[in-house]
C-alpha cells in the first residue's frame, strides 16, 4: 500500500535552535498515526511543516507520492489537499459556524452557496451542531468551537487530517466530545497525523505512534509497543512523567 | 448560560442593611459632586463677568443680534465644510486602503509599490496640512496642466485627501498587523490564497477594530476642512471671517464655533461609546 505521507529526512531549525533533525516517517492511508513527546519536542513544527506553514530546511515530503517540499509547487493547491485543526480552534471570529465551514467550500472549491451550505449543513448535523449554524463562534463552549474546527477542515474533503494538540485548551469534560470525533473519522477511513497529550485515547486510534525527542523519533510502533511496552529509557521516562501527572 | 431567577427571593436582613448604607454612600457622593460643580463654574463665572473687559468682550464676541443677522451665511459655508467632509472622506477611504494594502502585502511584484506607499505616507504624514493646502492650491495651478481644473474647493480637497489618507491608512495598517497570525494560519490551511485571506478573513476583522479611531479621524477631518478657507473657499471659517471683518465684530467667529460642535460633539460621544462597546467585546473575547 503506498503511502499517503511521506516525510524523508526532515530538518528544520529556527535560528541556531534545530527543532527537527532527519526525522523520516510514513503514513499508509487510512490509518493514523499519532505524535506524542513532550513541549518543544517538535511535534507541532512537524505538523506545519506538512502544511507548508514552515518551509523545512532540508529533506523532502511527499504527498501522494508527489513531492510537495519543492518550491515550486502552488502551496494553495497542496493546502487544499490537507486538513489542519490547531490548538487554539482559530474560527474565524466575524463569520457564523456555517460562514465558517462554507468559506472554504465557496472561495476555493468553487461550490455554488447552496451546495456548500447543504454540505455545512449535513456535517454539522452528523456531530450534532445543526442548532449552531447561524451562532458566532464565541457564543459556543471550547469543545463545541474544537468540534466546529474540525468540521470546517473535514469539509473540503482533505486527503489527509493534521490535528495539533486539539484537545490541549478544553476542560477534560469537553475534551471527550471532541475525541469522539476523531474517533469517527477514524472509523470513517480518515488518514491522520495527530499530536496529542491524551496517551488512552491514543491507543484507541493509533496505528502507529510515534515518540519525539529533540526533533527525531526515537521510538515507533503499536501503541502496546510504545506506550505500554516502551523499550528507550527516554520514551520510559517520559510516559513515567505523563502517568505521574495522571493523563495515561 | 442559564440563569434562573427566583421570583420567591426576599432580601435577608443583612442584605436591607447593606442597602441602607449602600444609599446613604451614594447621596453623600452625590452631594459632594453638586457641591463641587457649583464651587467651581460660580468661580469661573465670576472671573469671566467681573473681568474689566467683560462688557466690550461681551458685545464684540457675543452680540445675539449680529449673531442671528449672519447665521445664514455661516451655515451656508459649513454646508460646505460638511460637503468636504464627506466626498473627502469616501476619497481617504479608498486610497488608505489601497495604501495599507500595499505596505502590508508581501508579494514581491508589488515591491516598488510598498516602497511608494511608505515613502507617500512618510511625507504626508510628516508635512503640515496647511502647507500641503498652500502647496496644492497655488502649486498646482501654476503648472497650467490641461485637464485639472484650478477650482479652490477642489484642490483644498485634493490637499486634505493627500494628508488624511496617510494617517488613515496607518490607522487600517495596525488594525490588519494586530490580527493574530493563526488567523491567518488557519485561512491558508483550508488553501485560500493570501489574497483571499486578507480580504475575507484579515481586513473584516481589521476594519472592525479600527471604527474608533478611524471615527475620531473623522471628527478632525470636518474641523480641518476649515483649513481651506486659506484658498479663499467661502466655507464656515471663511464664511464668518468675511463678516467680522466687514463689522469689526467676532460674534460669527463664535457662531461657527457653536455649529461645529454641535456636529463634532454627538460624534465625538459616539465615538467614545463606540470605543467603549469595542473594549468591552474585547475583554469578553476570552481565547479568541
Amino acid at each position: 500500500m503506498a503511502n499517503v505521507l511521506e516525510l524523508v529526512d526532515i530538518r528544520k531549525s529556527f535560528g541556531s535552535e534545530l527543532v527537527l533533525n532527519h526525522l523520516s516517517l510514513g503514513v499508509p492511508e487510512h490509518t493514523a498515526t499519532v505524535l506524542i513527546g513532550a513541549s518543544g519536542s517538535g511535534k507541532s513544527t512537524l505538523l506545519r511543516c506538512i502544511n507548508l506553514l514552515e518551509s523545512i530546511d532540508d529533506g523532502q515530503i511527499f504527498l501522494d507520492g508527489a513531492e510537495i517540499s519543492d518550491p515550486l509547487v502552488n502551496v494553495d493547491d497542496v493546502r487544499r489537499k490537507l486538513g489542519m485543526v490547531f490548538q487554539s480552534f482559530n474560527l474565524f471570529p466575524h463569520k457564523t459556524v456555517l460562514e465558517n465551514i462554507t468559506l472554504a467550500l465557496i472561495k476555493v472549491q468553487g461550490k455554488s452557496k447552496e451546495e456548500a451550505i447543504e454540505g455545512a449543513q449535513k456535517l454539522l448535523k452528523r456531530f450534532d451542531l445543526a442548532g449552531k449554524a447561524d451562532q458566532y463562534p464565541d457564543r459556543l463552549s471550547g469543545g463545541q468551537q474544537q468540534r466546529v474546527a474540525i468540521i470546517r477542515s473535514l469539509a473540503v474533503s482533505p486527503r489527509l487530517l493534521l490535528l495539533d494538540e486539539i484537545t490541549s485548551a478544553l476542560d477534560p469534560v469537553l475534551v471527550n466530545e471532541v475525541l469522539s470525533i476523531v474517533r469517527d473519522l477514524k472509523s470513517d477511513g480518515m488518514t491522520m497525523v495527530l499530536a496529542t497529550h491524551e496517551m488512552g485515547f491514543a491507543t484507541q486510534v493509533a496505528d502507529e505512534v510515534c515518540f519525539l525527542e529533540s526533533g527525531d523519533i526515537l521510538e515507533r510502533g503499536t501503541a502496546e509497543e510504545v506506550l505500554h511496552n516502551p523499550k528507550n529509557p527516554k520514551t520510559q521516562e517520559f510516559l513515567k512523567r505523563v502517568h505521574q501527572a495522571g493523563r495515561l | 448560560m442559564t440563569e434562573r431567577i427566583n421570583s420567591a427571593w426576599s432580601p435577608s436582613s443583612r442584605e436591607v442593611e447593606r442597602g441602607i448604607a449602600r444609599r446613604r454612600i451614594s447621596r453623600k457622593q452625590g452631594s459632594i459632586a453638586a457641591i463641587s460643580s457649583i464651587v467651581v463654574l460660580g468661580t469661573l463665572t465670576l472671573i469671566l463677568i467681573t473681568s474689566p473687559g467683560w462688557e466690550i468682550v461681551k458685545a464684540t464676541f457675543f452680540d445675539i443680534d449680529y449673531g442671528r443677522e449672519v447665521f445664514p451665511t455661516v451655515i451656508k459655508g459649513l454646508w460646505i465644510n460638511i460637503q468636504l467632509t464627506f466626498i473627502g472622506g469616501a476619497a481617504i477611504g479608498v486610497i488608505a486602503l489601497g495604501l495599507a494594502l500595499m505596505r502590508t502585502t508581501k508579494s514581491p511584484a508589488l515591491t516598488p509599490f510598498r516602497f511608494l506607499a511608505t515613502a507617500y505616507v512618510d511625507i504626508f504624514r510628516g508635512a503640515p496640512l496647511i502647507l500641503i493646502i498652500l502647496l496644492v492650491g497655488f502649486g498646482v495651478p501654476a503648472l497650467r496642466l490641461t485637464g485639472i481644473s484650478s477650482n479652490v474647493i477642489f484642490l483644498g480637497t485634493v490637499a486634505v485627501v493627500l494628508t488624511y489618507s496617510a494617517f488613515v491608512a496607518e490607522v487600517i495598517r495596525s488594525g490588519i498587523l494586530s490580527i493574530h497570525p493563526s488567523q491567518r494560519a488557519a485561512a491558508r490551511s483550508l488553501g485560500l490564497t493570501s489574497g483571499q485571506t486578507m480580504r475575507y478573513v484579515v481586513l473584516p476583522q481589521a476594519i472592525r477594530r479600527v471604527v474608533p479611531p478611524l471615527l475620531n479621524d473623522l471628527v478632525s477631518l470636518l474641523k480641518d476642512t476649515g483649513l481651506v478657507s486659506i484658498l479663499g473657499v467661502t466655507d464656515a471659517v471663511r464664511a464668518a471671517q468675511i463678516n467680522a471683518s466687514r463689522s469689526f465684530n467676532y460674534t460669527p467667529y463664535v457662531v461657527a464655533a457653536i455649529l461645529f460642535l454641535l456636529i463634532t460633539i454627538p460624534m465625538t460621544r459616539y465615538t467614545d461609546r463606540a470605543i467603549r462597546q469595542r473594549t468591552s467585546a474585547q475583554n469578553s473575547e476570552g481565547a479568541i
